[in-house]
């Protein structure tokens, strides 16, 4: 029988594994790494793997170039994005995020995020969203700071993992204020 | 006596391994078709040496059509029966066309359950979907690349608005598929302008496109380097253009003469107001003052007309467009000084206010120095060269994105996004959901597209069933959703259980698009090709996919013939002998369709080995770099 269907998102899934996203880009499994040695990467292994080299050669080909492709991609979003290369080391290294059924936070950043909700809720000029734009990059590169030593110093990835669902609400409350900015705007 | 001419360095002399690949820019108001000859990208002309194309198509009674400068002229007397401005009805249904009432056609919505109902006009000749006569465009063009060079085609490049959504693209690869052509790509509009002018003009860095054609706008935000086109971030309005400013300010003046509304106009006279608001729109590019003869009742009205007047009806169209553009800013996280040129694109961008508000925005005025008619097609022709293999290999990368987010419908109507908006493509994405009831067993699967939060506020892409699921209790089911995009910005989405391995999947045929049935019996009808004799030419076409094949494969084995053993290798050449022999001897296309499959099929691993040693290969490059 059909009834009414809803679903229950559970935690994304990457696809082919066979070899991780450092590998595949050749870079050495840690978090600090140049944004531009990633992108230059990304470009290069395209140039190799893009459908469109193999446009003149069948639908086999296609086929196989765009897992290929899609691949490569699905790893440059992961590198290029410090917290979710912080989130994947923390995960091949058995420590996942589980951001979905693991909300606790210290009771400190709880008390933060409060008081940049109100403040959110009370801007009204650009000036007021770009002071807290300020203040939430701040408390981002500390965070990412943090996870930097946490990962490549101290091999701490569970408490790596906590940097990251800490990294989450941030993203969170920066995307609202984005939003915010375009309610303002029209 | 004539001169010898001598090929470039690299581009094959001889005109049999030449393919022929065509760029084609399908637009609003005028297409082009463009090609690469002796290493330089041009618009093809026509008998006449023009290069537009209105895209106007007007039908007859008698089963006949014209195309082009013909349907123009007599587009006044026949509005009616003469299409213009298809390509705003694209994949879409009657609700979606806002301007319905202003337009002087009747829209009929068809009547096919299967379709979903893709806005029709009714015409002398029957009804007609924007799908068919943007392929009798298409053909025209078709037929003029072939007229050019005296040889069929190998394939086109398409370009489409990179705002365009999965049915508009999907609409247009329809239409392609109508007019006979091998469609290598679609491509967007902006990407395809950055090609022919980031290589044209040897630029790196940030750049921005600014389209504003007939009836389309897109904005797209590019990084070049070194032939590889990256597309940061993209944004716009598939349904906002020069069509809009006429409107506009047709109203705004008919209003001010005290001549009524436009919707109150006959089809004819409102076709001929619309008209006379163009050319006045034009003229005032040029001069501040300007006049417009408007009919009305069968009496002309002369109204005086300033820029100024002009620029106040339409302010809030030119507002839309910098507000979008201000967004692809933001999506990028880019500041407006960090672009280094503006190029502009597409007929609209001649408006003096446009580029006033572009040079105020970015403190530096745009880039003018291509012709903003003719630029897309360029671009275009220089990709599809490359895709036919006519360029060395690894000149030219093109990294598009995905305009806008993809997501399916979970409970209450909630969209839960699976590929977000501005994603590279090709592009896949697999998500796990569950079952929300003890012992369902089977799921819907709605999928959308668009930014909001709530379904209803999305455009519904498509919908199906996975069935079959052994009862379980709620929550216990993996359904595993995967999104893929393909380099043509083309959607499909399959869903499996995981314990029972129960499996659905659907190529995306957007709610407003045609079945393959309907493609098939459209083609059978013989559309598009009212004088070819179809048999021969399916005939022809299989022959000439036959050799592609062979070719392909004859290069791959010897590039890489050492990735097989001997008897995988006999194994492969067997069937191209196979391929050879049909595609010689079969009178017909079935026999040599079926040997190219089997080519197909029998070369699958060794195309993926290929593909394994060329990344491989470039990883290694980077090994001995880093030493």
């Amino acid at each position: 029988m059909l009834a009414v269907f809803s679903w229950i998102s559970l935690s994304p899934l990457r696809i082919n594994l066979q070899s991780d996203d450092f590998e595949l880009f050749g870079l050495a499994r840690c978090f600090a790494q140049e944004r531009s040695a990633i992108d230059a990467r990304w470009k290069e292994l395209q140039r190799e793997a893009h459908p469109d080299k193999f446009a003149a050669q069948g639908a086999a080909a296609q086929r196989v170039a765009m897992q290929w492709s899609v691949r490569i991609n699905e790893a440059y979003q992961r590198l290029k994005d410090p917290m979710r290369r912080a989130a994947y080391l923390c995960e091949l290294h058995g420590a996942p995020i589980r951001a979905e059924d693991n909300t606790a936070m210290p009771a400190a950043f709880l008390m933060q995020q409060m008081e940049w909700r109100e403040a959110l809720e009370d801007a009204r000029a650009d000036s007021e969203l770009d002071a807290l734009d300020d203040e939430v990059a701040q408390a981002r590169r500390a965070a990412l700071a943090q996870c930097e030593q946490l990962i490549d110093q101290q091999q701490d990835y569970a408490g790596a993992a906590r940097q990251v669902r800490a990294l989450m609400f941030i993203a969170r409350f920066a995307d609202d204020i984005e939003r915010r900015r375009e309610q303002l705007g029209q | 006596m004539a001169l010898l001419q001598i090929s470039e360095p690299g581009q094959s002399p001889d005109p049999h391994q030449r393919r022929i690949a065509v760029g084609i820019d399908l637009g609003t108001t005028h297409s082009l078709v463009a090609a690469v000859r002796n290493g330089v990208s041009e618009c093809l002309p026509d008998a006449q040496g023009r290069v537009l194309l209105p895209s106007v198509v007007r039908y007859l009674a008698n089963g006949g059509r014209q195309i082009g400068y013909d349907a123009v002229a007599a587009q006044a007397q026949e509005a009616r029966n003469t299409s213009a401005s298809a390509k705003r009805f694209m994949g879409r249904g009657l609700k979606d066309v806002a301007e319905a009432g202003k337009l002087p056609y009747d829209f009929v919505v068809a009547n096919d359950a299967g379709a979903g109902g893709m806005v029709s006009l009714a015409t002398v000749d029957g009804n007609k979907s924007p799908v068919e006569i943007s392929a009798e465009i298409l053909a025209t063009l078709r037929y003029r690349a072939e007229d050019t060079f005296n040889d069929d085609l190998y394939g086109a490049v398409i370009t489409v608005p990179a705002y365009f959504d999965d049915a508009q693209r999907q609409a247009t690869k329809d239409a392609a598929q109508l007019a006979g052509l091998n469609v290598l790509r679609l491509i967007n509009e902006p990407t395809a302008a950055a090609i022919a002018y980031g290589l044209d003009q040897g630029v790196e860095g940030l750049y921005a496109v600014y389209d504003l054609g007939g009836g389309t706008f897109d904005i797209s935000l590019l990084r070049l380097a070194r032939g590889v086109f990256e597309v940061v971030a993209t944004g716009g309005d598939s349904a906002l253009g020069g069509d809009d400013y006429d409107q506009r300010f047709a109203t705004a003046l008919l209003q001010r003469a005290g001549l009524g509304t436009l919707e109150a106009l006959s089809p004819r006279e409102r076709r001929n107001a619309q008209t006379a608001a163009r050319r006045a729109k034009e003229a005032l590019s040029a001069a501040t003052t300007t006049s417009v003869t408007f009919e009305v009742d069968g009496r002309a009205h002369v109204v005086d007309a300033t820029r100024a007047e002009f620029e106040a009806a339409t302010s809030e169209l030119t507002a839309t467009t910098l507000r979008l553009l201000k967004r692809v800013l933001r999506d990028a996280k880019v500041s407006a000084d960090a672009v280094q040129g503006v190029v502009m694109v597409g007929g609209s961008t001649r408006m003096p206010v446009v580029r006033e508000a572009i040079a105020t925005l970015f403190g530096r005025p745009p880039l003018v120095n291509l012709n903003p008619d003719e630029v897309v097609a360029l671009g275009a022709a220089i990709q599809a060269n490359a895709l036919a293999g006519n360029a060395s290999s690894g000149d030219l990368l093109l990294l598009d994105v995905t305009p806008l987010s993809l997501g399916l419908e979970t409970m209450g109507g909630l969209v839960e996004r699976i590929i977000e908006r501005n994603s590279t493509i090709p592009t896949a994405k697999a998500q796990d959901f569950t079952t929300f009831k003890d012992g369902q067993t089977a799921m819907a699967v709605h999928v959308v597209q668009g930014e909001r939060e709530l379904v209803s506020e999305c455009r519904s892409l498509a919908r199906f069933e996975l069935r079959g699921i052994p009862p379980m209790v709620a929550g216990a089911a993996r359904i595993r959703v995967t999104f893929q995009v393909d380099a043509d910005g083309l959607l499909s989405v399959a869903a499996k259980e995981l314990a029972s391995g129960v499996e659905a999947a659907i190529v995306v045929k957007p709610s407003y698009g045609l079945s393959d049935e309907q493609v098939a019996g459209m083609l059978k009808e013989g559309f598009a090709s009212a004088e070819a004799d179809m048999a021969a030419r399916s005939l022809r076409e299989a022959q000439v996919d036959a050799e592609r094949m062979v070719l392909a494969t004859e290069s791959a084995l010897a590039a890489d013939g050492d990735l097989l053993d001997a008897a995988e290798r006999t194994a492969i050449e067997a069937l191209v002998a196979r391929v050879r022999t049909a595609a010689r001897d079969a009178g017909e296309p079935r026999a040599i369709e079926a040997a190219v499959e089997a080519l197909a099929e029998g070369t699958e691993g060794f195309a993926a080995a290929r593909m394994n040693r060329g990344i491989r290969d470039a990883l290694a490059g980077r090994n001995v770099n880093e030493i």
